[in-house]
């Protein structure tokens, strides 16, 4: 079986992300093979969602694209299907979307289908703490870990979600959006510190890390980094040829980790 | 109402980044409200600054011509600034100050909150920026033009469907990257908690005026209240003191664009479902797997795909009634307010007019209504004009 913590038994972790469906599903199907066979540990798919205000214009645009060539939530459940039967892959996945994407659908349906397919997680940016129960529930009894977020801004809260996370911690890197930042100014060891100071849950960095420098840095203390926008620029750039330009950039990244 | 939660809708669905922040808000305000002192600050300046009270007038030949309930309009229009918006700046603003924030950002449709958060920004010396749509700068340019005089920084938001809803995502965006001087001026009783409870709050002194004014003019409540609905925010202000008076009827107007039974429509409650979005759960326009709808409205400040969670929940609870109006039921009512009374109302206001056109007539001459009438009409001349085919500018 498959299972999220599979990621971090192999260094740090390289988790990249991009938004399926964008150039078109079958270019997804292709980059989350190549990014595999280039060292990624763990892969967050993005399921497009139309008003992703956690993200910056680079990850905006890659939904709007998306959505614009019809990529739905049942498409990307057949993604997944098809990678984990016909293109083998045995690398964890989460999802990362919105609230609203598996809410409308149905959180029970949305999840038992994520698992059938073969997911083992759920980032949701626009759901704190507060509000995870609603979707926790869901999450367990599907077989699926719900990802839990801090920030810089988080301080005293770290504690309280680092203890009841599960999967990994995303330990947001910045104020703001997600987007290529070149400099990362908040104390990272720091919140790491914190976090494990509740738990020994692993903790992945993202948001503003685009370089083999940066990743390194992050990893000093991080026991992975998350990758998004650096990717969806390249597939941006090069549409349906950016399975060769990703898979060399993971590979850079997972080597100046390893 | 514990955590924020009308019934099953409101809740705090924003990125973690955000958390302390509306924590540290609602710890303040919670500080604040009871405050003799912050009430009696913000009391002057709504008299002195914001002329309030705001007038209940007597449309005695909009009454006589509909031949039906006596008819009074509640003049939010006649406030600085024209519209409601003011009422819930001016009490942020003074939140935010206390708070000791400097900066003010917030998101406009038709720019009549730009316009109230510029105007507070510039009293009380605080930094602005606000987030439109390109869309509605267009069709608002007045609006922008207004913003920037008063020192607002205005930025035009290019992503999705360029207007209201797409202003609101670059306001959180932005609250996001920049938060320890900044607060973010919701214009709508919508987005996380406790914003939906603050705006409602900070607008329920329009229900309180309404309820003052109808005894001492009539001895006695009104039948029926009319306001329009985009996120909702002067509806609530004018259903709020009336919640418990269970035989005043209270309405709201929905925009249903060019119809409920066309994609081109804004009536969230008529056309939407529950959802997730811009931090609440409540009724939302949508697709089958989530996708927020691009809504339309001719009016820019009803333009919205969601609707206020306390207004889902008395929708629910069937305490409410919410109605839709076209775009052309609201331009008529726009001519109508403008020739029988004198008075121009907003796009967004005409569309409770439109519905007391419908209304009054079918009750006895003994039914007293009230109708808010949230903002004027002067931003809407030029796109009222052009939708009759008539170019005021050359352009």
């Amino acid at each position: 079986m498959i299972k999220i913590a599979d990621a971090f038994q192999n260094g740090k972790a390289f988790i990249p992300f991009l938004t399926c469906g964008d150039p078109d599903l079958a270019t997804t199907e292709k980059l989350v093979c190549a990014m595999a066979e280039s060292g990624a540990d763990l892969i967050e798919l993005g399921i497009p969602f139309s008003d992703p205000t956690a993200e910056g214009p680079v990850i905006q645009e890659a939904n709007e694209r998306a959505l614009a060539k019809g990529c739905t939530t049942d498409d990307v459940f057949a993604l997944v299907k098809r990678l984990r039967t016909e293109d083998g892959l045995t690398i964890p996945l989460v999802f990362m979307t919105y609230a609203n994407v598996v809410f409308h659908y149905g959180s029970e349906r949305f999840l038992r289908n994520a698992a059938e397919a073969g997911v083992q997680g759920l980032i949701l940016p626009d759901v704190p703490y507060e509000e995870k129960g609603e979707f926790d529930g869901a999450c367990t009894a599907a077989g699926l870990e719900l990802i839990s977020m801090i920030a810089p801004t988080s301080h005293d809260r770290i504690r309280m979600i680092a203890s009841e996370a599960k999967g990994f911690l995303y330990c947001v890197s910045s104020l703001g959006v997600t987007g290529v930042r070149s400099n990362i100014t908040t104390d990272i060891a720091a919140m790491i510190r914190l976090v494990k100071e509740a738990s020994d849950i692993p903790a992945a960095v993202g948001f503003g890390v685009s370089t083999p420098e940066q990743a390194r840095a992050m990893c000093q203390s991080a026991d992975g980094v998350i990758v998004g926008s650096a990717i969806v620029k390249l597939i941006a750039q090069y549409g349906t040829e950016a399975v060769a330009p990703v898979a060399e950039y993971v590979k850079a990244m997972k080597d100046a980790i390893r | 109402m514990s955590n924020g939660k009308f019934g099953i809708h409101g809740g705090q669905y924003i990125p973690e980044t955000l958390m302390n922040a509306v924590i540290e808000l609602e710890t303040a305000y919670n500080q604040y409200k009871d405050d003799p002192a912050f009430q009696a600050e913000l009391t002057t300046l709504l008299n002195n600054y914001a002329n309030r009270p705001s007038l209940l007038y007597y449309a005695e030949r909009m009454t006589r011509d509909l031949g039906g309930a006596k008819i009074y309009l509640k003049r939010e229009d006649l406030n600085h600034t024209g519209a409601h918006k003011i009422n819930n700046a001016l009490g942020q603003a003074l939140l935010a100050k206390k708070m000791g924030k400097t900066r003010l950002i917030a998101e406009t449709g038709a720019g009549q909150h730009g316009v109230a958060t510029a105007t507070v920004a510039a009293y009380l010396g605080m930094e602005c920026d606000i987030y439109m749509g390109r869309v509605d700068m267009e069709r608002q340019a007045l609006n922008v033009y207004r913003m920037r005089l008063m020192g607002a920084r205005v930025h035009g938001v290019e992503s999705g469907t360029a207007t209201l809803k797409d202003a609101c995502s670059a306001c959180f965006r932005e609250w996001t990257s920049r938060i320890d001087d900044t607060h973010y001026l919701l214009g709508s009783c919508m987005g996380p908690h406790p914003f939906p409870t603050i705006v409602r709050d900070f607008q329920a002194v329009i229900s309180k005026e309404i309820k003052a004014q109808m005894l001492e003019a009539e001895g006695r409540l009104p039948d029926v209240v009319l306001a329009c609905v985009g996120g909702g925010s002067n509806a609530i202000g004018t259903f709020y003191n009336f919640l418990e008076d269970k035989d005043v009827r209270l309405i709201g107007c929905e925009a249903a664009g060019r119809g409920i039974d066309t994609k081109e429509t804004a009536a969230t409650i008529n056309t939407g479902s529950l959802g997730i979005f811009h931090g609440m759960k409540s009724y939302f326009c949508q697709d089958e797997y989530g996708q927020i709808a691009p809504v339309y409205s001719i009016s820019a400040g009803l333009d919205y795909p969601g609707i206020g969670p306390e207004h889902a929940w008395l929708h629910d609870i069937g305490r409410a009634e919410y109605v839709s109006i076209t775009d052309e039921e609201a331009v008529c009512a726009f001519e109508y307010l403008s020739r029988t009374e004198g008075i121009i109302p907003a796009i967004e206001s005409a569309h409770a007019v439109a519905q007391a056109i419908k209304l009054a007539p079918t009750m006895g001459k003994d039914k007293l209504m009230v109708i808010t009438l949230s903002g004027r009409g002067d931003k809407d001349c030029a796109a009222m004009a052009r939708y009759r085919g008539e170019n005021l500018y050359d352009d």
